[in-house]
This record gives C-alpha cells, structure tokens and sequence, in this order.
C-alpha cells in the first residue's frame, strides 16, 4: 500500500492530463493511472496495418484552446502541426464541390446572395459562440444555492448576450432551441451550404437536422473559433503525439503517470473517496480522487449505485450517451482522385453529405436500432500532410461516418460490419470512383468497439449527447456540474463534465481549478 | 349590420380569439365590429351540419384549454357555454388487448398494473412531476411575454416575475424544467415508464398538431401544452362543449352581443388600409371600404403580414420572418356519421374508456416511423389517430340512437411528395385512416353514413389557417413566449399603430384558449388608456 500522493487521476485522457499537468503544477502530488499502454484515451495514433498509422479516435485537433496549447508550452513538449485551420470541402457526386473557408463559401455555380449570406452568417454565430466559450471557460453556475462567483459567472453571461447588442440578442434567443434544418434553409438558397452547415450540426449527435436543439450543438462547435482555431488541425504523429506533448508537459510538472495501471475500482469509506483498487489489486490512497472516465462508467462502475442516493443515480441513468458515430480507417495504394477537386485542396477536411433531406434519411434508421443506407461521411487523408503516417507513395483516410447505433438490431457482427463498410466504400465511390481497388487494408471501429477499446459507456465521444439539456448546469446532472461528486473527495474531470467533448481539454482544466480553489477556501 | 362603415375597432377574424379581443373592446365601450370570411363564425371553433342530423366539430373538437378567467369573466355559461367532462381512453394493440386509461384512480392503477406494477408505480411521481411544469407556466398564459431585450423597468420586472418562479423550483426544479421544454417526449417518458403501449398512449398529447415526431426534442413542451387546461378546476382534463366546438364560439359572440359589438360574415377582409404609419381600417374583397383606427387580426402571423398587408407597409425584417415563420400542418381529420355505435376488438362497448380518445397505435416506433412519413412528404401509412365519439356524452349532435365520431389524424403533410394534394389524394388519405380503424373494429365499415376528409388543405381553405397548421405556427421554443409570433412582436402589437395580432399565432399559442385574443384586449386598452377590466390570471395556480 501505497499513500504517496495527493490526486488519484484515473485514465490518461487529455483531460485527465490537462487535469494533472494543472494540479502539479499548482504543487500537487499527482498520479495519473491509464489502463493502456499509452497515454491519450481517444486521442490517440494506432497502427491499423503494417506500416500504416491513423488517429484512431478523434482526427482533428479544433476546439483545444490555443491558450492552453501555449500555456501548457506543448510545442515544447513536441508538440508539431501538420496541418492547420483546414478548410472545409463539401463533396459533390457531380463534381460542384462546395468549399468552406472560414467566412467565405465558394462553388463553381455558387450565387453572390449566397456567397455573402454564409459571410453573414459565419460572423453571427462566431459572436454567439464566443458567448458560450466564454461560458466553457468556467465552472457552470449554480442557479439556486450560488456564491459569489456563481452570481458573477451568471452576470457575465447575460452582459455577454446583452452586448450582442439588441438584434443579435432576439435572434439568440429565437434560434437557441432551434433546429438547423430550419435556420440553413431560412438562411441559404444553395442546398449543399444548407446541408454542409447541417451535417457540422449533428456530427456527434444522434440527432437529425430537423431535432430542435441542433443549432445549438453547432454553436458548440463553432466555439472552435473563440478558442483560436481557423479549421480543424492535424499534428504531426496524428493525435497519439498531441497526447504524448500533454503527458510530457504533465510529467515535467512533476505529475507521474502510471501506464497499463487500469482502475477496478473506487475505494469509498464512510462517504468518503480514499483511493482506488487498481486490476492488479494494488490499493492506492489518496484524498483526491479524480475520473477522467465517462459518469455512467465512474459513477456505476467503479464507485458502485449502492453507494449513491437513488434520485442521483437515476438522473446518471437518465444521461443520453447512445453513441452513434463510427470510424473506417483505410490503407490505400495511392491516393485516390476527386473529381472536381483542385488536388491542393485534397488535405482539406472533406464532408460527404448530399442534402439536407440525405441526412435525415441517413438518421432516420438509427431510430430503429439500424444503420444507415447511405451514411454521411467526415473524413480527411493525413498521409497529405504527414507523410510519416503511411509508407512513400502511399496514403490513409481516415473517416468518421453516421449514423451508426450501438445498439444496433442484432448487434454489430462480422456481417453487419462488413455490410456497413459496404455501404461506407459505395458513398465515397461516389465521389472518388475507383476507391475499392486501391484499398489494400481497412479497418471499421463502431461504437461497441469504441467503448471496449477507450472504455467509454455506449461509444459515445462525447461521454454524453451534446444537446441543451445536457450542457452547463446540467452536465453531468443538475447539482453536481462543478465538477464535485456527491461522495466527498471525488471529482469528475472528463467530457461527461462541463462544458464536454471533444478534445478541448477544458473540463480538466476547469475541474483542476475547482479543486485548487476549494482547498485555498478551505 | 351597422348604417356606418366608421368604427372604433376592427377585428379581422371570428374564431374565439378574435371574437374574445372583441368582446372585451366592446366591453370597454369601443364600437367594435367582427369581419368574417365565412358565412358563419367561429373559425376553427365550429359546429357544422354537412350531414343532415348530425352536428360534426369539424376542426377542433374538445374544449380543456379556454380560461376558466375568460369563461367567468364573459359569463359564458349564461350565453349558452356547457363543457361536459369526459374520461376515459384507450389505446388498442396489435395483438387484440388494449392499454385504457380510467379516470378512476383504483381503476387505472390496476390496469397499469396488468401492464407493469413498476409502471403503475412510476405514475404517481409522472404525474406530479408534468403537473408542477404545469402550474409553472398557468400563470403565465394571461400575462403578456415581456421583452428580455428591454430594460424598461415594466418589462424588467416582468422578467423577474419569469425568473422567481423558475427559482421557487429550487435547483432541480429548474433542471427539470427545463429538461422538460427539450427533451423529446420519448426520452422524457423513458424516464419513468417501461411499457411500450403506455408510454405511446401518452405521447399522443405531444405530437398532436405539431411537425414533430416522439422522438424530437422539444415534444414534452406540446405534452405540457395539452396539459395545461382545465375542466371545472380539474386541471388537465378534458370536456365537450354542449353542442359541439361552436357553443364556444358562439357563446363568445353571445357576449360580444351583449356589449353591443357586431358581426359581419361572408366579410373577408382583402386589404389593411395603412396611411402614414397608422391603420385607417380594412377594405373587403367585395370592395368595401370598413374605417377605424384600430385593426386587430387574429388571422396567423404568415396570413397577416404576407396576405392582408402591404409589404411597403412593413418593415423588411418582419416579412422575412412572417415567411419564416413555421407554420406546417401536420394533421387531417375525420367526421363521420355513424349508424350505430361502433364495436371495438376486445372491449366492452359499455365500457368507460371508450368514451374518451382512443388510439390504435401500440409502440413509440410506429408513431415515429408515422413521422418519417410526414418528413418525406407522404401521408402516415399506420398514421396515429385520436378518434372520440362525443354523442355518447352530449346526445345533442346526433339523432336518437345514431353516433358522432371525430378522428384527428396525424401526419398529414401540407403538401405531398407527388405536389399539391388533389381530391384523388385526399380519399386515399381518408381510406388508410378508415382502414386503421377497421382493423379494430370489424364492423366499422358499415356504420358510416357520411364522412368528411379533410387534410391540411382542406383546413387552409375553410379555416385560413397557414398550411392547415392548427396550433397557427409550431409550439417550438423559438415561436413560444417573446419569440411569438416573432422576436419583438410578441406584445400583441403589429409594426404599425393602430395594427395589433390577437391570434394563435401569438402567445400563449393554439389550441381553444382564448387568451392570445384576452391578453391583446389588455394590451389595446393599456395603450388607449382605459381602465383595465380583462382578467388577469387566477391566483390558484
């Protein structure tokens, strides 16, 4: 037995490293312990086939604040971009490809009213995301038993939306709730800008465009903007290596992290979190105990419901977190051609969404537990810009599809999956005819995969939908969103928590402040 | 019919909102005149004879909602208002059994139990639980939505008034809430309950007239809007107006009588008459010319800005959000005169649930999946449907013996895959939903002695209303409280003076409430100054 640190962090997740690298450096005595052999949880590079890499969780680097990229000096830490403020292409079986960059929206056939609404449009919502990202920045208020920070936090906000001035503030709070079926058709004539703003939409949801709620998680991901991000970004060495970089800047603030050191369980005494049992059946004590693993995961599986008061735990069984989203990774001969695509632009993150009502079709069978007959499709070929990750001459894409359900009618068996990845090789067909033949490996991680592989309950990237009532005050579940379990001395620093997923490391980094501020108060 | 065309106040429309903003102008002492389209009043809130003996509710068809404020304050049961409760309900399953809904506590407790004793259990906290949601918003549906993107001390503390209820919830309270104004109602009802046929009984109230499917975000809020009437002071319960959905309207215009305001039917106003920013009146599609400073329509917000107004009398922003505004019909309906009194698979006609709804949809899937439908531009092919047989309460609008039976439908798109609906069309629609029933009830079929079909196109050409949407726009949050109808405008006023919307299209919405048109009277005489004398709200709640 061993009682030589202060924090227990369990999983090596970039939020739990952001976590720790924020508390060692605070003076903490901070372990990190990580079941796998590498530090990084879904950020992570995996060897798919013999000489071909690939992120094999998350593939673009795009709402981690640049702040904290600097403040955390990563590039020190070997921290280096291959790509970075990627434009987005909208791909067209007939070759219209629709481009994305920034502000400005540009086809061969695209109209001037349209060309300047996606202008107007870009800039309006970055002013509303810049709200919510100011809003990610801090713990979540608390509304009724509130200190003064949370009074503050509150006031901050609404000066924020007031100062939209008067007309943006009333289109907030129209658009807020709505779907974004209704606001990309109000706002575009063109039927693939509606649709390439739709898909950013959903992509991570298991919603459709036409769910009430979807503009709102694509404010969320247009926070990417507040947080010093032109487009998405790809580091050299795939994400595995911005994982390295964070672990790295953890350990030289003095953090350890203890790999293929998996967490059986959290020790609770008398209500208090002392420690954990690792698989091995090692005890380790310590008066903080910090999950980086989703809620449902943390709170059902290593702490154990019967610990927990009943209207708690059912509020964590109520948190949506059905994960949708797969991955094909693909090892290909050479690189394959697009038609209609300026090859300078192939690095581009390339979307694969034919129409509004595509889409909607694409999620309706996910609704009965079936996948998609023509699934959408985000998906990027790194090897373009990070030759490392493939042999010379040869390439990898790197594609994360919809809608894929975990719970799929009859589970995800070899058949099935090779059905899916069937109906994932006829789309790109589509637009890069001739795909099949160059591809000489493949792999397909669907979501039970996801949740056996990084251990996150349902699959789900974001450890819990991202939709309003799950964001804010109300992430994880309404009382405990500062971060602080109901059994004392333990903390949820992970995606589940504010203000969630995607790697933006902003939930470690707020959790970690909470604790350092609850002890300076102490 | 008045000697003048000079009047104090014009109101365009005489549904029950626009009737109930005229009454009390009338009341007021204003010179007050109704224009009706139609040869007859009422709206959507009608009793018709298209067969001869029988009286059909042809468009809404249960009366819950309207104020018992206005009920009082009217005195409508002295101009001829009877709303007689009904309980019951039922929803029948594919395998022969039915879910039933007892108005009887014992009764209903024991049913859910056949089901699930779990579920029977998880009631009583489902039930406190949509009814603290319901007495958070009551007191809201007569008062205006204030501005947030004021500062004005009124409207401030209008605000403050939101915002304390909301914190007298406490914290989780406030969680819940507003979980319940998002989440779908699929999800919500996950929440409690695990039997299949019993969550889809209940999520009818959540989709019915909206485009939406039980499994959108956003639905529990339409369960709540359902909810949030009352019969007699039994909140959340359901009655028939005496005589069909007509003794309302009629009963309206009664009182407006008794003020000394005017009707005019077959009076379709084609034109508001706007001069230097101020309404002078309306002309009529027959040519006429009706003046008074004041117009007030309760016509929808799409209809009011983009049909009876000049553009070059608007503001630019306005017209683009009144051809925005989500106004999509999603439902049709059926009024059948029947021989007899159907019998229905596996139940006893004299039981106690068939007099209220009964569904022939057993699962959340198949009332998605009759979403899916609506989304792809096709009539539901298993559509949900919430059929009622009134004459077994109010014996009135059938002969002695002979039944009345209303079936609302849905979905049912504004306009089809194939284009615009067509009379071929709307036939096959009302087969499939005759054929739904059928299958429940064998001798159905030859019950039937008239049957009117009407799909939204139907509702859009009788009633005016957009798209044959019944609510007068979506019940989603970014057309509810200050965004109704629109951001800016949803204080009852137009963009014009003199100009004012009374109806369901503003807050708080449709359904046979009559507060959109109470709460625009308050807002008329506030500007004009005079004494205040529409009700505010109960205080019960």
């Amino acid at each position: 037995m061993t009682d030589t640190h202060d924090v227990i962090i369990i999983g090596a997740g970039h939020n739990g490293l952001v976590c720790a690298a924020t508390l060692a450096k605070a003076g903490r005595r901070v372990v990190v312990l990580e079941r796998a052999d590498r530090p990084g949880g879904a950020a992570r590079t995996r060897t798919f086939a013999p000489g071909y890499s690939v992120s094999s969780g998350a593939h673009f680097l795009n709402q981690f604040p640049v702040s904290l990229i600097e403040e955390l000096q990563l590039a020190k830490h070997g921290l280096r971009f291959a790509a970075k403020g990627l434009a987005t292409v909208a791909l067209q079986a007939d070759g219209r490809h629709l481009r994305l960059d920034g502000a400005k929206a540009a086809a061969t056939d695209l109209g001037a009213v349209d060309q300047q609404a996606f202008a107007e449009f870009h800039a309006e919502i970055a002013s509303y995301a810049a709200v919510l990202a100011g809003a990610f920045g801090r713990r979540p208020p608390r509304l009724v038993d509130s200190d003064w920070r949370d009074r503050l936090g509150l006031l901050k906000l609404g000066w924020d939306i007031r100062t939209l001035g008067r007309d943006r503030m009333r289109e907030v709070l129209r658009i807020g709730l709505m779907n974004i079926h209704d606001l990309a058709s109000e706002r575009f004539e063109d039927a693939r800008l509606r649709s390439a703003v739709a898909f950013d939409a959903v992509l991570g949801t298991s919603m459709g465009p036409r769910a009430p709620n979807t503009v709102m998680s694509y404010l969320y991901r247009r926070t990417a903007d507040a947080f010093g991000h032109a487009g998405p970004s790809i580091p050299v060495g795939g994400m595995g290596a911005f994982a390295d970089a964070l672990a790295a800047a953890a350990t030289a603030r003095g953090a350890e992290i203890r790999l293929q050191a998996g967490v059986a369980s959290i020790v609770v005494h008398e209500g208090r979190a002392t420690g954990v049992v690792l698989d091995s059946g090692e005890v380790l004590n310590a008066s903080t105990v910090i999950s980086n693993a989703d809620p449902r995961t943390t709170l059902k599986g290593l702490v154990g419901y019967r610990e927990l008061d009943a209207g708690f735990v059912r509020r964590v069984e109520g948190i949506r977190m059905r994960g949708m989203a797969a991955k094909l990774h693909l090892a290909l001969d050479a690189l394959p051609s697009i038609p209609g695509l300026d090859a300078a632009n192939a690095g581009d993150r390339l979307v694969l969404c034919p129409s509004l009502e595509g889409l909607d079709e694409a999620m309706n069978p996910s609704k009965y537990r079936q996948f998609s007959a023509e699934p959408v499709i985000e998906l990027c070929i790194p090897t373009l810009h990070d030759p490392s990750l493939a042999p010379p001459g040869k390439h990898v894409i790197s594609a994360v599809v919809q809608y894929a359900p975990v719970d799929l009618e009859g589970g995800w068996t070899a058949a099935a999956r090779a059905e899916f990845e069937a109906r994932i090789m006829a789309r790109l067909e589509t637009v890069m005819p001739g795909i099949g033949s160059l591809v000489s490996s493949s792999e397909l991680c669907v979501a039970p995969d996801i949740q056996s592989e990084f251990g996150i309950h349902g699959g789900h990237w974001h450890h819990g939908e991202i939709s309003v009532d799950q964001l804010l005050m109300m992430r994880p579940v309404v009382l405990f969103s500062q971060y602080a379990m109901p059994i004392d001395g333990l903390w949820l620093c992970g995606a589940g928590a504010h203000p969630g997923g995607g790697v933006m490391g902003l939930a470690g980094r707020n959790c970690a402040q909470e604790i350092i501020r609850k002890r300076a108060s102490a | 019919m008045g000697s003048t065309n000079q009047y104090d106040a014009i109101v365009i429309g005489a549904g029950h909102n626009g009737l109930t903003t005229a009454a009390y102008l009338a009341k007021s002492g204003l010179r007050t005149v109704v224009l009706e389209r139609n040869p007859y009043i009422g709206g959507a809130t009608v009793s018709r004879e298209l067969h001869s003996g029988w009286t059909y509710s042809n468009c809404s068809y249960v009366c819950s909602l309207l104020r018992p404020e206005i009920t009082r304050d009217l005195e409508l049961p002295r101009h001829g208002l009877q709303v007689i409760p009904y309980g019951g309900g039922v929803t029948f399953t594919r395998d022969g059994d039915y879910f039933g809904n007892y108005s009887d506590h014992e009764q209903q407790y024991r049913e859910m139990c056949r089901h699930s004793k779990r579920d029977a259990n998880a009631y009583e906290r489902f039930s406190t639980d949509v009814m603290k949601q319901t007495r958070l918003i009551r007191p809201f549906l007569m008062r205006t939505p204030p501005d947030p993107t004021s500062l004005h001390p009124s409207q401030l503390r209008e605000l403050a008034r939101f915002g304390k209820a909301f914190a007298e919830l406490g914290e989780e309270g406030f969680a819940d809430a507003l979980r319940f104004w998002t989440a779908s109602i699929g999800d919500f009802l996950d929440g409690y309950f695990e039997t299949d046929v019993l969550k889809t009984h209940m999520a009818g109230s959540a989709i019915i007239g909206t485009a939406l499917g039980v499994y959108s975000p956003g639905t529990a809020y339409v369960l709540l809007h359902h909810y949030m009437g009352d019969v007699d002071g039994s909140i959340g319960a359901w009655g028939f107006a005496r005589g069909g959905m007509g003794a309302v309207s009629g009963a309206l215009q009664s009182a407006l009588f008794s003020f000394g305001g005017e009707v005019r039917v077959d009076a379709g106003v084609s034109r508001v008459i706007v001069k230097n920013g101020q309404t002078q009146g309306v002309a009529l599609e027959n040519g006429d010319e009706v003046h008074a400073p004041l117009v007030v329509s309760s016509l929808d917000p799409r209809r009011t800005f983009t049909k009876i107004m000049a553009a070059e009398d608007l503001p630019p922003k306005l017209v683009q959000a009144a051809r925005n505004f989500k106004i999509r019909g999603s439902s049709g309906k059926l009024n059948i005169a029947l021989d007899g009194l159907p019998h229905f698979t596996g139940l006893d006609q004299r039981s106690p649930l068939m007099k209220g709804d009964m569904h022939c949809i057993d699962s959340l899937e198949r009332m998605e999946r009759a979403y899916d439908d609506w989304k792809a531009k096709r009539w539901s092919r298993d559509p949900y449907i919430d059929m009622l047989i009134p004459t077994q309460v109010d014996p009135t609008m059938a002969p002695p013996g002979k039944h009345m039976m209303t079936v609302f439908v849905q979905y049912c798109p504004p306009e089809l895959s194939t284009g615009e609906w067509t009379d071929a069309d709307r036939d096959a629609f009302g087969k499939t939903v005759v054929d739904q029933i059928s299958r429940h009830s064998p001798d159905f079929k030859n019950l039937i002695l008239h049957m009117e079909v009407r799909t939204p196109r139907e509702i859009e050409n009788e009633v005016g209303l957009t798209e044959g949407n019944i609510f007068m726009g979506e019940l989603t949050f970014d057309q509810l409280l200050f965004n109704r109808p629109f951001p800016g405008y949803a204080q009852y006023r137009g963009p014009v003076k003199g100009m004012y919307l009374c109806g369901s299209g503003s807050h708080p919405g449709g359904g046979v409430m009559a507060a959109p048109g109470a709460n625009c009277a308050r807002e008329i005489l506030s500007d004009l100054r005079r004494p205040a004398l529409v009700p505010g709200s109960y205080s019960d709640d």
